[in-house]
């Protein structure tokens, strides 16, 4: 169990490291994450919708796009050069595999949504003094959930010719219970409601987590095993 | 038996399909240590998909795989680990050096230090210097070396080789051969398949000849590769 | 078992002949039951009070959705089943549910607006069902596109196998997540007819109309799942 999860934190790490270096799926994410939130500003009539309406939808399809464009190429590095299979060849648990590729997708949409949010903050005039600990909670438990399956689907679509399509098209059905949550805890947050208002989401995103993290490590082996 | 016969490899009724076409239909086989098993064949005739079994990358549809006397079974990692695969892919990361990529494979199989085990490696490699430099860097010759050093980093029993000569000039062959010669004399298994007969033949202990998905010939190496090559060209062509 | 992992198709070509012909049965007698079920909901059963003769497509709308629901989840079960037993029948199956699946969900979601729009003045509702339906027609979508991106046929099963899992579990979801925003956000019940209590006389006909519909998504799998195993006797003689 404890050399899994140390094989899970090598694999993470190696793949922070290589994305540190490269750079390409974190700045693609986050400028795509910034035109987003401006499009979305001049895409409204300020008169009909106010700001503080259209906030946590705003942000949270930011979110979800921006983050399908982070994770697409968790996979696409591991194709090249055969690299999977020096992974695959090692006494690696699949369990462990999928975690490792899991935590590093984790810590690159965590690290477009933390650019994201400020910028969300400054376009859209929010204030978050007293919500902003609660978004960050509620970003995290939606956040696990999708990138879980996004994980695991990002193995599959790299093994189609069109993997920046075919991810998008699987994965977008799964966002929506944790994306539907997400808005729904962010805007009462925004509004300053109690928390018993927002415990039936919040109790929805953390069972979707439990459940699709376990079956998105369960099912990994099928993935990426021939 | 293949569980007590001290063999580092034994294969035994190998089947693989993909779709309807039958790639490998029932091998058999045998490495021992210090053996060199040069396997040949047409294109297409199933020698990378055997490799690849051998390895535990790809499942067979029948037959088994023991690895060290133990059977070759995914659910148990473990068995995997007296294995060294040189695909003709690098499996090497572009964003990280070559001494980084090692260490990761050092990390991999859990091995103490593995900083320092990747930089022994290197230098048995010959590649000492070149330890920060990226893949995209090195030539085709250095970029195997550094593939091998990768392979061997975890001092397996067995090392499985598909086309290792292929892309290589003269002295990079001739250092290559040079490293699996002493290796394979130290007691590793080695099993490679190779077009380049003429480059492989030295190092061969037995040769056997894959058409079909069926051995056509295997047997131990028994003379000068002259001798050979027109049985082989019969095989392969009848 | 052989099929997908050995040399020998699935079944013989004049077996899956003799499956598609049994496919055929079963599907024309569904769609004269429908027929039947279309009459009964015409001339036989008491016109709803406030919708009025507009409600009747009711009959033909909810047994439409359940058929599609029925197809995922099957896709869903053979997937689970392909992954334990490889069986590649379980794949040929699911991949042939997954089809009838999304058709029966494609005539739902168009002849709903058509419907609602001159008796509601709306081409859509978010109401439960019309929601499900469409996820799951993006679901099935999804899966038949990543079924024809894949090439290799063990990798396509498994692929399939996995997604309709993960499809099939993401329903209660959907549910959940429709069913916590309405009682949040509600909206006047359009579909009026999910109410439990229906008059003896609409359940029956409901009840036909919905065994009908089963009766022909059974009859239409039937059919494309013998043209799947008669694909794959054509390959195997291919390959030779």
């Amino acid at each position: 169990m404890a050399d899994g999860l140390r094989l899970a934190l090598v694999i993470a790490a190696k793949d922070v490291r290589a994305e540190l270096r490269s750079k390409t799926a974190l700045l693609s994410a986050t400028v795509f994450a910034a035109l987003v939130l401006v499009i979305f500003n001049f895409a409204r009539d300020p008169t009909a919708l106010s700001a503080t309406d259209l906030a946590p939808s705003a942000l949270w399809v930011t979110f979800a796009f921006a983050a399908m464009v982070a994770m697409n190429r968790s996979f696409t590095v591991e194709r090249e050069h055969g690299a999977l299979d020096g992974l695959l060849l090692a006494p690696v648990p699949r369990g462990a595999l999928f975690t490792g590729k899991m935590l590093a997708n984790l810590a690159f949409v965590a690290a477009v949504e933390a650019v994201a949010l400020p910028l969300f903050i400054l376009f859209f005039n929010v204030d978050l003094s007293r919500a902003l600990p609660g978004i960050i909670g509620t970003a995290a438990l939606a956040t696990v959930g999708f990138v879980a399956v996004g994980t695991i689907f990002g193995a599959m679509a790299v093994r189609t010719r069109f993997a920046e399509l075919m991810l998008p098209v699987l994965l977008l059905p799964f966002m929506v219970p944790p994306l539907i949550g997400a808005v729904q805890v962010t805007s009462r947050l925004l509004a300053a409601r109690p928390l018993s208002e927002m415990m039936g989401w919040l109790r929805l995103l953390a069972v979707y987590d439990v459940v699709f993290v376990t079956l998105a490590a369960l099912a990994f082996s099928f993935v990426v095993e021939e | 038996m293949p569980s007590s016969d001290g063999s580092l490899l034994a294969a035994v009724g190998l089947e693989r399909s993909f779709g309807h076409i039958r790639v490998l239909r029932g091998i058999d086989l045998r490495v021992g240590p210090g053996d060199a098993l040069v396997v040949v064949g047409p294109n297409g005739a199933g020698k990378t998909t055997l490799l690849r079994v051998l390895a535990g990358l790809t499942r067979p549809s029948a037959g088994e795989v023991w690895v060290l006397g133990k059977r070759l079974d995914r659910s148990t990692p473990e068995t995997r680990r007296p294995i060294g695969f040189v695909s003709h892919q690098s499996m090497l990361y572009d964003d990280l050096t070559i001494a980084e990529n090692i260490s990761l494979a050092a990390r991999l199989y859990g091995l103490a230090d593995p900083r320092a085990k990747a930089a022994r490696a290197l230098e048995s490699a010959g590649l000492a210097e070149r330890g920060s430099a990226r893949p995209r860097q090195l030539s085709r010759g250095l970029l195997q070396r550094a593939a091998i050093a990768r392979a061997l980093v975890h001092e397996p029993r067995l090392l499985l080789l598909d086309e290792p000569f292929t892309g290589l000039d003269a002295p990079a062959a001739e250092r290559l051969r040079e490293l699996l010669q002493e290796r394979k004399q130290r007691g590793l298994g080695l099993l490679l398949v190779s077009h380049h007969l003429d480059e492989a033949w030295n190092l061969a202990t037995h040769v056997a000849v894959l058409g079909g998905g069926r051995w056509l010939l295997d047997e131990a190496k028994n003379g000068p590769l002259a001798e050979f090559i027109p049985r082989y060209r019969a095989l392969a062509h009848g | 078992m052989t099929g997908l992992s050995g040399a020998a198709p699935v079944v013989t070509l004049t077996r899956a002949r003799a499956v598609v012909r049994r496919g055929i049965i079963i599907s024309s007698i569904a769609l004269i039951g429908i027929g039947v079920a279309a009459v009964l909901a015409l001339g036989f059963t008491p016109i709803e009070a406030r919708q009025g003769l507009a409600q009747k497509i009711f009959y033909l709308h909810v047994p439409s959705a359940w058929s599609a629901l029925l197809a995922f989840s099957l896709v869903g079960i053979a997937g689970g089943l392909y992954l334990w037993l490889e069986d590649p029948r379980l794949d040929l199956f699911a991949a042939a549910s997954a089809e009838v699946g999304v058709a029966f969900a494609a005539v739902m979601l168009t002849t709903g607006p058509i419907w609602a729009k001159p008796i509601w003045g709306t081409w859509w509702t978010w109401d439960a069902r019309l929601t499900l339906t469409l996820f799951l027609f993006f679901l099935f979508v999804g899966y038949l596109a990543l079924r024809a991106a894949v090439h290799d046929r063990h990798e396509r099963a498994r692929f399939s196998a996995v997604v309709g899992i993960m499809g099939l579990l993401l329903v209660p979801f959907i549910h959940l997540s429709v069913y916590l925003f309405r009682t949040l956000h509600p909206q006047p019940i359009v579909l009026k007819p999910s109410a439990p209590s229906l008059p003896w006389e609409m359940l029956r006909t409901l009840l036909v109309s919905t065994v009908m519909f089963t009766l022909l998504y059974i009859g239409y799998v039937t059919i494309r799942y013998g043209i799947g195993l008669a694909i794959d006797a054509r390959e195997q003689s291919d390959a030779g």
